[in-house]
């Protein structure tokens, strides 16, 4: 059935970015195509949230930004968010440009593409097109449709075999603008043995009516090791829509670390797709809700390995009259035996009018493995409160401590140094 | 301390949703001295621990509490502690997520106000030297508040609180209630070594027992919601010895519970 989608832009104006940033044939098809099904999808089906009132389609995809020269020369928002002395392996967008980029001389020694999808595009296009849109299907519901029409920036990061990064390789995106747009394609391919830690960080500009629509494509080879850290600050003018999926092979490990402290809409799913034998997947993911933001979070692990194991964990604060849905979803397939899968989501609530709701789903179709679920929901103590002041302490920061300490089990587990202080760093501003 | 400590309730009324449960309080209390105050169960003493802390599930509808000439009850609780008041309380929050030390670098600071924040080396020194007065592990420091402590530890870490905020008035609510009595004289030990005339105590308990370790100067009997007997340290030991209903007795209380209607 076709579903009547007003757009403000059209196949031109997509032929025409596609052409000014040169890029190959196959992908302007797959963006017509993506334009086409967007037309004629439904928006994907969300448990207990209609985003049918949510701004998806009210944007201009292709506007543009001026390169930055050096480091210093980003907006303020960019910089807050990296350290500018001393700015090594970083990428930058704004809306729909590459506007910075630093790729350390090691890490082209070693062979790693870091740069960003138009480049890419450009430059690498045959090994970008085997991978692109492979683990996330472009037509799986109207906004992969869409994101597919107007992709406008992204990164590629490729890492050949037996190749390690130790240091974290960072991407900023920005959004700015009235009725701006920010699709980012992230796609990671790493090759068998090789490692790499992965931090992304969202934030916005001025502006009104925004949109992000982003897909993180992860390819994990045998044995290979893969970090993606995530941390989102997009203001409440913002309505966030990610997809990430991971593919993970034998013996492959896949960890996410997502902070969702956006200050409005946000639809965020994180699929792992254990394929192989013995890989494995773990998910930390921490949410603050303010304001009448509305979030629908879900992670998901596919089991189909043998021996593959999952591990995710969620815990969300909600205040003012925030409303957030928290999925977590284990299918253990038929033959991935001794597989163990678990899951714990748990959900803070401080205001009266804020509300959580944690739904664990285990999907088991094979006799022979191990799962488990935790889930709990539950009001701020007054008691706990009471406690923390009687020693002298503020209201506020008794509830500070509270919040921090309801999120910190999570944080505290994140392995890399960097990413736990950007984590804590968002954590604070959200929290005022 | 430019003035003695001075802690005065007078005719405090407080109830619980409906139910009035302190019925004309009267007790006053200076620095360097000691108030123990028994009574049976349900006659009111713990509330009045919590009512005069600020707990939000009491109200106060008639009486004062004055401290050192301010007005208590008119605080905020954070202000109450602030202004020097302290309660080791008998049901200490399970704060997850917390540790120990963060949570009571927090409180100290908070007390100390902002720009003249303990330093972290100092912290550090004065709190190791305070968890070995009371005989605490060094591990406490680095555990969630409160979190999986037994009874004892729990209540070892009220008054490792107590040691490290220094309040002026400090009010122990059956800090004995659950301790064998090897930690019972550990607890003893850290109050002993805050005694000084800068500082009043009040200590709500059952038994005698802890007052073998902490001499009071004043013991006072509760019943009723009020207080209906005060003597010295002789009185704490005759009712050790003989128990409440000669008090009963010599008042003519049927029920010294506040659910009575007298």
């Amino acid at each position: 059935m076709s579903v009547d989608v007003q757009l403000r832009f059209d196949s031109e104006a997509i032929t025409e970015f596609s052409k000014a940033n040169q890029e190959p044939a196959w992908f302007l098809e797959k963006r017509l195509a993506g334009l086409k099904a967007a037309g004629e999808l439904q928006l994907p089906a969300l448990e207990k949230t209609k985003i049918d009132k949510w701004n998806t389609t009210e944007f201009e995809p292709f506007l543009t930004a001026a390169k930055a020269a050096a480091a210093s020369e980003l907006s303020d928002v960019v910089k807050a968010q990296i350290d500018v002395d001393s700015v090594k392996n970083l990428v930058v967008q704004k809306n729909a440009s590459a506007v910075f980029a630093a790729v350390s001389d090691e890490l082209k020694s070693k062979g790693v593409i870091f740069a960003s999808l138009a480049e890419a595009l450009v430059e690498h296009s045959d090994l970008v097109q085997k991978y692109l849109l492979n683990a996330v299907a472009f037509d799986e519901h109207r906004l992969t449709a869409l994101h597919t029409a107007t992709v406008n920036g992204g990164v590629f990061l490729y890492l050949p075999k037996n190749v390690e990064v130790e240091v974290p390789l960072q991407v900023v995106f920005e959004v700015a603008g009235d009725h701006a747009l920010l699709a980012p394609h992230v796609l990671i391919v790493a090759e068998a043995n090789s490692k790499v830690i992965y931090v992304d960080t969202f934030v916005s500009g001025e502006g009104t009516n925004m949109v992000a629509n982003s897909v993180v494509e992860v390819y994990v080879g045998a044995g290979a090791s893969v970090q993606v850290a995530s941390v989102r600050s997009l203001s409440a003018d913002v309505h966030d829509y990610s997809f990430r999926r991971a593919t993970v092979d034998r013996d492959g490990k896949m960890e996410w670390i997502l902070g969702e402290m956006n200050g409005g809409n946000t639809v965020a799913n994180n699929t792992t797709i254990l394929q192989g034998t013995g890989s494995t997947a773990k998910t930390k993911s921490i949410s603050v809700g303010t304001g009448s933001q509305r979030q629908n979070l879900t992670s998901q692990v596919q089991h189909i390995g043998t021996l593959s194991e999952s591990d995710m964990v969620s815990k969300a604060v909600m205040t003012g009259e925030a409303v957030t849905i928290l999925n977590g979803i284990t299918k253990i397939e038929k033959g991935a035996t001794k597989a163990n899968g678990v899951q714990a989501e748990s959900i803070l609530m401080l205001s009266e009018k804020s509300r959580g709701d944690a739904n664990p789903v285990l999907l088991i179709d094979e006799d022979d493995v191990k799962a488990g679920h935790a889930a709990s929901v539950g009001r701020f103590s007054e008691e706990s409160l009471y406690y923390l002041m009687s020693r002298g302490i503020t209201r506020q920061n008794a509830e500070r401590l509270i919040i921090l300490g309801f999120l910190d089990p999570v944080v505290a587990q994140i392995p890399v140094g960097e990413v736990q202080s950007r984590l804590r760093q968002a954590l604070e501003r959200k929290l005022g | 301390m430019t003035a003695v400590p001075h802690l005065q309730i007078k005719n405090l009324r407080a109830k619980i949703e409906d139910k009035e449960i302190l019925k004309g309080m009267n007790l006053e209390i200076k620095g360097g001295e000691v108030h123990a105050i028994m009574g049976p169960n349900g006659t009111g003493k713990s509330t009045l621990a919590s009512t005069l802390m600020g707990h939000p599930k009491y109200e106060v509808t008639e009486g004062e509490a004055i401290i050192n000439g301010e007005n208590l009850l008119e605080m905020e609780v954070d202000e109450r502690a602030r202004a020097g008041l302290f309660l080791a309380m008998q049901y200490p929050s399970e704060i997850s997520g917390v540790t120990n030390s963060d949570f009571l670098r927090s409180a100290i600071n908070a007390r100390r106000g902002e720009g003249n924040e303990i330093s972290l080396m100092k912290f550090i020194r004065e709190m190791d030297k305070k968890m070995s007065v009371l005989e605490m592990d060094e591990s406490f420091s680095h555990r969630y508040l409160n979190e999986g402590f037994s009874g004892g530890e729990k209540k070892r870490n009220e008054i490792l609180q107590m040691m490290l905020l220094e309040p002026t008035f400090c009010i122990l609510d059956e800090i004995d209630s659950g301790l064998d009595i090897d930690a019972l004289k550990v607890v003893a030990n850290g109050v002993n070594e805050m005694r000084s005339a800068d500082r009043g105590f009040l200590i709500i308990t059952h038994y005698q027992r802890l007052l073998n370790y902490v001499k009071p100067d004043f013991v006072h009997v509760m019943m009723l919601g009020r207080i209906v007997k005060s003597g010295g340290p002789e009185l704490a030991e005759r009712l050790e010895a003989e128990g409440y209903d000669w008090i009963k007795e010599e008042l003519g209380i049927e029920d010294e519970t506040v659910n009575a209607n007298v």
